[in-house]
């Protein structure tokens, strides 16, 4: 993690959440890109919650990870605070390399 | 007898709003405590697991960023990712425009905050005032918790096996909680799914990270008209 890096996420960041507020204002994105851009968090999200569980580089594989994560999905689910959803997905994660 | 005094209306818009920003506030505590601990597991510092929490200042894609480079992933994908995430950022700016009217250097200051809380508790509000107010609320409210929990995080993860633990799923579980608001529509529920199938599929071929990238290709679906757009704002998640 660089220097350059936080500095380039800082300004791109910056420059998306003012393109919205400054930049377009009152107006708006045109539909098309207003309804690509509501589905990305969609996509991203459970790419990045699929990354997580089941890869490592470049390898897919199934280890105590899957339990914390599906006790995760049950939590929000069951509607379970969200502070309590990590608190329960990595205790099942750490329980389940503890024993085996 | 005496008339009872009714509760000045003031006050309870004021408290109806502090309340709910306070809540937000704790919820995004958890959050911030994960990113500063995996921060410092990805090869961050204090500093650093500070400098993203105060400037880039929008959850999720902080959380992409690190979980990336936490993988093994270049700053490329890391940085790639974490924007297209951070896109929505730019709707969420038009969203909130017609109630922070102001001097471009009012708007430009307001635009650091634009962020899924405080649209949402923006746009929930009924008048025009209230929603001023909700917005600088719950922007200080997250600002506050987010930092403070982000600092608390990186020092205690610089002591932490985050593997013993299990800390090492906090990001994933947290995304399941971002996403669960999201894919109410059957839409958006395709397109989470095709999201994580892409993602798993083209992760063994292409660099580390850009998986991610890969899988945010699948909104462009979006582009094909719908009555079924779903939900623009989250108030679900984190910053």
């Amino acid at each position: 993690m660089t220097w350059m890096l936080i500095v380039v996420l800082s300004v791109g960041a910056y420059a998306l959440k003012s393109a919205g507020l400054v930049g377009v204002g009152v107006r708006d994105f045109p539909a098309p890109v207003r309804n690509v851009i509501a589905l990305i968090p969609a996509a991203v999200l459970s790419a990045l919650i699929v990354k997580d569980t089941f890869t490592a580089g470049h390898d897919l594989q199934i280890d105590a990870r899957a339990i914390g994560v599906a006790v995760a999905v049950v939590a929000v689910w069951k509607r379970v605070p969200l502070w309590l959803v990590i608190v329960f997905a990595c205790a099942a994660t750490g329980i389940t390399r503890a024993v085996s | 007898m005496g008339r009872a005094k009714p509760p000045s209306k003031a006050t309870d818009d004021w408290a109806g709003i502090i309340g709910p920003a306070l809540g937000l506030g704790f919820a995004v505590f958890a959050f911030g405590l994960s990113f500063g601990v995996m921060c410092i597991d990805a090869g961050g510092s204090v500093p650093k697991a500070m400098a993203m929490s105060l400037f880039v200042f929008t959850g999720a894609s902080q959380f992409s960023a690190v979980s990336v480079l936490a993988a093994g992933g270049s700053a490329a994908s890391a940085i790639v990712g974490a924007l297209i995430l951070a896109s929505r950022n730019a709707v969420y700016g038009v969203a909130v425009a017609p109630s922070l009217m102001g001097s471009l250097p009012y708007r430009l200051f307001a635009s650091q905050f634009t962020i899924d809380e405080t649209t949402g508790m923006t746009l929930a509000q009924n008048t025009p005032q209230r929603r001023r107010r909700a917005f600088w609320v719950t922007a200080a409210s997250i600002y506050v918790f987010w930092n403070l929990a982000t600092l608390i995080g990186a020092i205690a993860g610089s002591n932490i096996d985050t593997q013993k633990y299990g800390l090492d799923v906090a990001f994933a579980a947290a995304f399941v909680g971002m996403l669960a608001p999201l894919i109410v529509s059957p839409r958006a529920r395709r397109v989470g799914f095709a999201g994580a199938v892409v993602c798993l599929a083209v992760t063994p071929f292409v660099p580390i990270g850009a998986g991610i990238i890969v899988a945010a290709l699948v909104a462009l679906v979006g582009l094909r008209p719908t009555a079924d757009a779903g939900p623009v704002v989250s108030t679900g998640g984190p910053a």
